[in-house]
This record gives structure tokens, sequence and C-alpha cells, in this order.
């Protein structure tokens, strides 16, 4: 951290020097770009490259120390196994910073401990000594270059327009980090399990024997079950969202005079940042009793964990979804539409009906399809309110158990990163994640191209 | 004469006509107001049973012991004397002063359980902070028991608890050495196993790091990249999948996200689990996209004329962005950018995944210690059986209600000031 703070100072202090030097010893006139690109070039020269150099050298220190470790080890930890060693040298690495204290450390420990601190400090006095010489190396090197004539602005920009660049690949990135990591801890899992048995299994029990000779000791693993469960609840949840966002929408949008407008629109929008975990507690804790309730005066048996309870907190929690892309694909239907429709004598109802909605429903599909992948994905509210069990059912009273209730309760708690039920979890993954990008893709691109017919 | 009654036909063909359509409009109108209050009415309903439930959870019940201090002045000067104190019996002999009748076992063990247990470790240590607490005064009032609360604040019992305690609570309440107070240990101390001890103090530091680590990751990055596509990226293919890629990162399941940390960041890289550092970089990836195209927004509504005006005087593309452009855009940026905060604010299934769910007493004194946060605090408290958790987990969500309340206002209160309508 204090080396850090040093390449940063002392790059500072030669931004400053070289401004210095623009303004007060040289000639300004001659200069091509303004003193501050010039004091930019040689701070970004100094800066980088030992930035790197510090990177990567902090990256390989404990792998190097670590390899000195190694090669000193006394004989009693000779038969260690790997694991007790690491054991070992986090345990050295504690004791050497004073965050634990040893009561009996042992004559051997203290001699490793002593070779741990000399080499530490080796590594840094190196560490000092190249970075302050890769600085003087690079400042040199920079200052030889920004003569008066030499076009900083170019080289300054021309860098921070490469930086930009890189920041924008982030995302690109972010793409292929969940596509790779997805995908390859579920080729792990279908080595295990065939993929046919996955896809197409009716049966989901993903637990894993503990012995070999275990009663049912290979889990099931078919996915068939999760889908309906989680079709179930999405279904019923668009049930609820897409009649009531929707009827919103044209409210507000045609009917609604500017002032009820402007304090209904953020109401909804409230009900799109209450987090997903709130939705969850209030359909476990409030809704799924009345539910109950409910279903026992009517002499049906609805279950605690009910489809129909989740699925309906899921609807108003998706609502303002709907009801704002609704909304902008019905005002970017144009007036002169609506015009045309009051001038043959239609009534407003008659307009949204025939007219307007016809028009907009390109982008009112593509704000449901977009509604749906959500409801899909949705995890907090199903983990908390929909069951763990499998069912294969449609009956919206029985608790379903959906694909993100299984990612979550095969993930959380202790595991080990090489059984299939772990692994289960990335290839559900990988079905979600396909699945909801199908569905954005599709989306995404039916509402652009109906933005662009109106534009 | 026949044409006469072919139009009066007509006309009254054509008069029922247009009622059946009134109504027809009337009834559509209705369906659009219905649904309007039928989300109105969810948003109050909700309201109301998170604060209904959720506000007895400040105050706390407490009880007011006697302690019989017959110590000598020679034990006092003992610099150990307040660590080897014998709470647990003092208060115990004070309970028993208060009931002198109880000498009963199975009474005397309900007695003693009207004082939380944890709540004698609270009062020790907060003796041994300040110990003119202690010699000051001969009462005190000590934590009572979540059971003990729960009776106290409902007025009412149920058949799980026993007489005794009933009559024991009723007691109290006559001499006046029972009442709430307000509950600073909700807002100080961490998660415990006894509701009346457990608060949002470690999870909400722990939310802390995380969204800002959020923050001074996918603000810069984010408002770089949105520069680069606006400005800068020449229209093509790559450009047009840059920004499909960013919108469809948008709409990608927040699991995923937690996915992708637990393969890159735990067993890849080796960052430790439940770590703050972990679940803000994951934060930071779902932000980012938010962050990007709202910026890319406020961006692109820059008008053309300050453009070609800054690049008219001889400034650089860079220059005119960065003195010009950059200036006038960055309200709206930050609107954006306190959004997506807010919304990794709430966000909990990603912690699931990469270990955050953790049973957390200490607060994390770095970004690299467990930590929990508050959304998953939520969830953990959800699941507790006790009866007492329920008012504690409203509670806490009322508190993360709050937060966003305040992120969301902050983010209006930016646009209201800055926003330029060109």
């Amino acid at each position: 951290m204090l080396f850090l703070f040093l390449i940063f100072f002392l790059s500072l202090s030669s931004y400053a020097y070289v401004r210095y030097r623009a303004l007060f010893l040289d000639n300004l006139s001659t200069y091509h770009s303004l003193p501050s690109y010039h004091g930019l070039y040689v701070a970004l020269w100094c800066f980088i490259p030992t930035f790197f150099i510090f990177l990567l050298w902090n990256l390989f220190e404990p792998y190097y120390i670590e390899a000195i470790l190694l090669s000193s080890l006394p004989e009693e930890f000779l038969s260690l196994s790997a694991l007790e060693l690491q054991l070992v040298f986090n345990n050295i690495k504690a004791f050497s910073s004073g965050a634990i204290f040893l009561e009996d450390p042992g004559q051997s420990f203290l001699f490793l401990v002593n070779i741990y601190q000399e080499s530490i400090d080796l590594s840094r006095t190196f560490l000092l000594i190249i970075l302050l010489s890769s600085l003087l190396f690079s400042f040199i090197w920079a200052i030889n270059n920004s003569k008066p004539s030499f076009k900083a602005r170019d080289k300054v920009e021309g860098f921070l327009k490469f930086f930009l660049s890189i920041c924008s690949l982030v995302a690109i990135l972010t793409t292929f980090g969940i596509i790779l990591s997805v995908i390859f801890e579920s080729i792990r899992f279908f080595e295990q399990i065939p993929v046919i048995e996955f896809l197409f299994g009716t049966s989901w029990s993903p637990q894993t024997a503990i012995r070999a000779d275990q009663v049912g000791s290979s889990g099931s693993f078919g996915v068939i079950p999760l889908f309906l469960g989680t079709i179930l609840i999405s279904c019923i949840a668009m049930f609820v969202a897409v009649p009531i966002g929707l009827m919103s929408a044209i409210y507000l949008s045609e009917y609604a005079n500017p002032t009820l407008r402007s304090v209904m629109k953020p109401m909804l929008e409230i009900l799109a940042g209450i987090p997903t975990v709130v939705y969850g507690y209030f359909a476990a804790v409030t809704v799924a009793p009345i539910m109950r309730d409910i279903g026992e005066s009517m002499n049906l048996t609805v279950s605690s964990e009910s489809a129909l309870g989740a699925g309906l907190v899921m609807g108003i929690m998706i609502i303002p979804f709907v009801s704002s892309l609704s909304d902008d694909a019905l005002n970017a239907v144009p007036n002169s539409m609506r015009d045309g429709s009051y001038g043959l004598g239609a009534t407003t109802s008659e307009t949204i009906k025939k007219v307007i909605l016809p028009a907009a429903l390109p982008g009112i599909i593509g704000g449901i399809l977009l509604a749906l992948s959500r409801a899909i994905g949705e995890t907090m509210i199903v983990v908390m309110a929909a069951g763990l069990s499998a069912n294969l059912t449609i009956n919206p009273f029985e608790a379903v158990t959906t694909v993100t209730v299984q990612i979550v309760t095969l993930l959380v708690g202790d595991q080990e990163f090489d059984s299939p039920k772990t692994l289960a979890a990335f290839a559900l993954g990988l079905v979600l994640f396909s699945l909801t990008l199908l569905l954005n893709v599709i989306a995404l691109k039916v509402v652009r191209r109906y933005q662009e017919q109106y534009e | 004469m026949n044409r006469d009654i072919f139009m009066s036909n007509r006309e009254k063909k054509l008069k029922q006509n247009l009622k059946r359509r009134y109504a027809s409009e009337f009834l559509f109108k209705l369906g659009g107001m219905f649904s309007l209050l039928v989300g109105f009415s969810f948003l109050l309903f909700f309201f109301y049973t998170i604060i209904s439930t959720g506000y007895p959870a400040f105050q706390q019940t407490y009880i007011l012991i006697d302690i019989d201090k017959n110590h000598t002045s020679e034990d006092i000067s003992n610099e150990f004397f307040y660590d080897e104190l014998n709470y647990q019996n003092l208060i115990r002999d004070g309970l028993r002063e208060i009931f002198p009748d109880v000498s009963e076992r199975s009474e005397l063990r309900n007695l003693y359980s009207l004082v939380s247990s944890g709540g004698i470790y609270e009062f020790k240590s907060r003796v041994i902070k300040t110990p003119s607490l202690y010699s000051d005064s001969s009462s005190f009032w000590i934590l009572a028991d979540d059971e003990v609360d729960t009776i106290y604040k409902s007025k009412s019992s149920n058949n799980f608890i026993s007489e005794d305690k009933i009559n024991f609570i009723k007691n109290l309440e006559n001499e006046n050495r029972i009442k709430l107070k307000f509950n600073t240990l909700f807002f100080t101390s961490g998660d415990s196993r006894d509701p009346e001890l457990a608060g949002i103090a470690s999870s909400s530091l722990g939310s802390i790091y995380m969204l800002f680590i959020t923050f001074i990751l996918s603000f810069p990055i984010g408002i770089a990249a949105a520069i680069y596509l606006e400005e800068f990226a020449p229209k093509g293919r790559w450009t047009d999948f840059v920004s499909v890629n960013i919108s469809n990162l948008a709409a990608v399941p927040s699991i995923i996200f937690g996915l992708l940390g637990l393969a890159l960041f735990i067993n890849f890289f080796h960052l430790p689990r439940s770590a703050p550092l972990v679940g803000g970089l994951v934060l930071s990836l779902m932000t980012l996209p938010v962050i990007i195209i709202s910026s890319r927004v406020s961006l692109s509504s820059v008008p053309s004329s300050i453009r070609d005006a800054a690049l008219g005087i001889g400034a650089s593309k860079m220059q005119m962005i960065s003195h010009h452009v950059l200036p006038l855009a960055l309200p709206g940026m930050l609107t954006g950018s306190i959004i997506g905060m807010a919304r990794a604010l709430g966000e909990s299934a990603p912690l699931l995944m990469i270990g955050m769910v953790a049973f957390i007493v200490d607060k994390p004194s770095s970004v690299l210690d467990p930590s929990t946060a508050l959304p998953v605090q939520v969830y953990l408290w959800a699941d507790s059986p006790e009866r007492a958790f329920s008012e504690k987990t409203s509670a806490a969500i009322m508190i993360l209600l709050l937060f966003l309340f305040i992120m969301n206002a902050a983010a209006i209160y930016f646009r209201k000031k800055f926003e330029k309508r060109w």
C-alpha cells in the first residue's frame, strides 16, 4: 500500500515538474501541446509500467515465498500432506504479522517463521529497487521524448481513448465470463449425468450418497418438474401482471390527467423498487396464510407453500415492468393515428382497442416477454414462498419448486466442488441463462424494430 | 314517408348502439381505474403490514432488578472485581427478592428465564466498560427474554407459555418494574440466536462495504464505457454487438451473476467466501450495464450545438468531451448510478451464491472479513422459527426501505436540480 502511494506520488511530482518546466523554464510558444498534456504524458509513462510491475510482483510473491519455504522445510514437516502444509503456511503468515499468538510454536516452526520473514524482507527490498529504477528509467525516457515539438496531446488522448475502449469491453467480458463459467461446470456435470436424462427426466431428487451402497444412492436429475414449476408460477404471475399492468398503462397514458399521472406513475415505480427479498417475506408470511384460509373456507386444500401465493406476489412485483414498458409503447404511437380515429367518431376505448393497441402490440409483446424472463429468473420470492420438493403437477394449490430455488438450495451451505449435486446447479444455471437470453434477445429485437417503425 | 320511418329506425338503432358503446367505454375506463387501484391498494396493504409488525421492534422490554451490593470496599479496589463478579447470581437473587414466595424448582426456572441470558452478558460488558454505572445505583434495567417481550408487547398470551410466567409479568407490571425502552441494541449489535439481542449493525456494515466497492468500480468504468460507445466507437457491427450485449446483460437474472461470482472469483481466483469484496465485485458487474445504459442516454441528450461550438474553437474531441459534454451529462449519469446502486443494495440472490448467508455476529473490520448484507439478514431472520424474529425482520425491512428511499430521493433531487431541458 505504501509502495502504491509512493508510485502515485512520484508520478504526480513528475507531472508537476514537467508542467513547471514548460511554463517557466522553456519558451511556452514553442510547445505543440498544452503543458498539462506534456506533464500527463510523462506522468502516465511513470505510473503505468511501474504499477504493472508492482501488481505482477504482488501476484507472484506468495508463490515465490512458498517455494523458498518448501525448499528449506525441516524434517518434521516433510511428512505432512499438502493441505496440512497449507495450514502451517497460513499459521506462519498469521504468526509473523502478529495476528495469532502461539503458546509453544516449536523450534522448527520458529525457524520457518524466520525464513519467511527474511524472504519477505528481501522481496520487498528488491521490489523497492526495481520500482524506483523503473520509475527513473521511464521518467528519463519520457522526458527525452517530450520535447516542445512533441505531440503530447495526441499521445495522451490516444491512450485515454484506448482506456475507454477497454472499459467498454468489461460488459462483453462479463457475458463471456458467465457463459464460460456456466458451460465449463455444466460439461463436468454432463460427464456424470447424461444430457438426455437431465433434460427429459421427470424426477428430481439431487441427493448424493455418502456411502456407495446406500439406498437410493444415485440422485436423479430430471429437470422437467422444475421447469413445470417455474412455468406454473411464471404463468400465474403473468396472469396477474399483464392485465393489471397493461390496463394501468392504458389508463395512465390515455385517460388520466397530468396530475394523476405524475402521482400514480411514481407509485407504481415504488413497487419496482421494493427488494425482492421483501416481496418474498411478504409472500411467505402474509399472503400464504391468507391463501390457506381462503382455501379452507372453500373446502380446498391449499398448501402453505402454494404456487398460487408465490405467483401472485411475483405478479405484483412485475406489474411496474409491464406497465412502464407498455406505457412507452403506447406513447410511441403517433398522435395522428389517434386523431384519425376520433375524427371518424370512435370513442376513446374504441380508439384504444382498435387503433392504438394493434399499433403498439409489438412493443407491448416485447415488454411482456421481458417481464416473463424476469419472472423466470426471479429468485428470492420463490426461495422464500415456494416449495423445495419437486412435484410434477400443474395444480396451483400445491407446492412446486423452480429452477432458481434448486440452484439456491444446491449451492447454499457446505459443498465440495466436484459432486454432481453442486455441478447440477451450474447445469440449471445454463438452462436458465439460455432461456432468459433467448427471451431477452427476441424481446429487445421486437421492441427495437417497433421503435424504428414510428421514428 | 317510407324514408322517414327508415331514418328513425336507423336513428333508434344508432342511439341504442351509442348507449352500448358508451357503456363499454365506461366499463373500459373503470377497468383501468380498477387496475391502478389494485396496485395502489397492494402498496398500502404492504406498507401497513410491514410497519405494523415492524414498529414494536424498535422498543425492547426491560425489567428493573435491585441488586444487593454487599461487597466491601476492598473487593471493589481489586482491578478484576468487575470481571469476576457473578452477574447471573446477582440478577437471580434480585429476581427472587421481587418474588419471595417462589420456591418450587420449576417455578424458579420460569422466574429466572424472565431475564435474557444474553442480556446478562450485555449488562456485564456494559459494567466493565463504565464501572461507575454499577457503583452509582442499586437497581438496574435488565434486558428481558424475547418471550417476555412478546407477551408484554402484545398483552396477549397463547397456550405455549406457562401460567406462571404470565403471572410474573402481571406482577412486574403492577410494581412498575417492567417497561419498554428504545432498542439501541438493534442498531449496535450483530446477528444473534437470541432475538432480543439481534441487531443489524454487522449486516448494514457489510452492505455499506459492498456498496462502496460497487460504486468505486462500476461508476468510473460505466461512465468510461458509455463515453467510448457514445462518442468514439465507430458505428458498425462491433458497436451494435456491444450495445445489444449490454442491454441483454441488464436483463440477465441476478442469480446467474451469483454463479459467475462463485465460479470466477471464489473457485478460480480463490478469493475468500462470504467476503464483501466478492459481493461488491459481483454487484458491480450487475450494476455496470444499468449505469452504462443510463449514462449513454444522458450523453446523447447533450445537444450537438455544444459539441460543434467546442470543436469549432479548436478543442480536440477529448477536450470537447471532458470540458463540455461530460459536465453537462454528469448529473444524469449520477442519477442513473444512484438508481443502479439502490438496486444493488436490495439484491440478495447473488449473495446467497457466494456464501454471504453466514451467521455473522461480529462487525466485519475489512472487506475481506466474512460478512452478510442487510437483505440477506432479512432472509435469514425470516427463516428463524422464533416469533420475536418476525418483528425484527419487519424492522430490518423498514430500515432497508428507508435506505432505498433516501437513495431514490437523492436521485430525484439530482435530476430536478441539475437537469437541463434543451
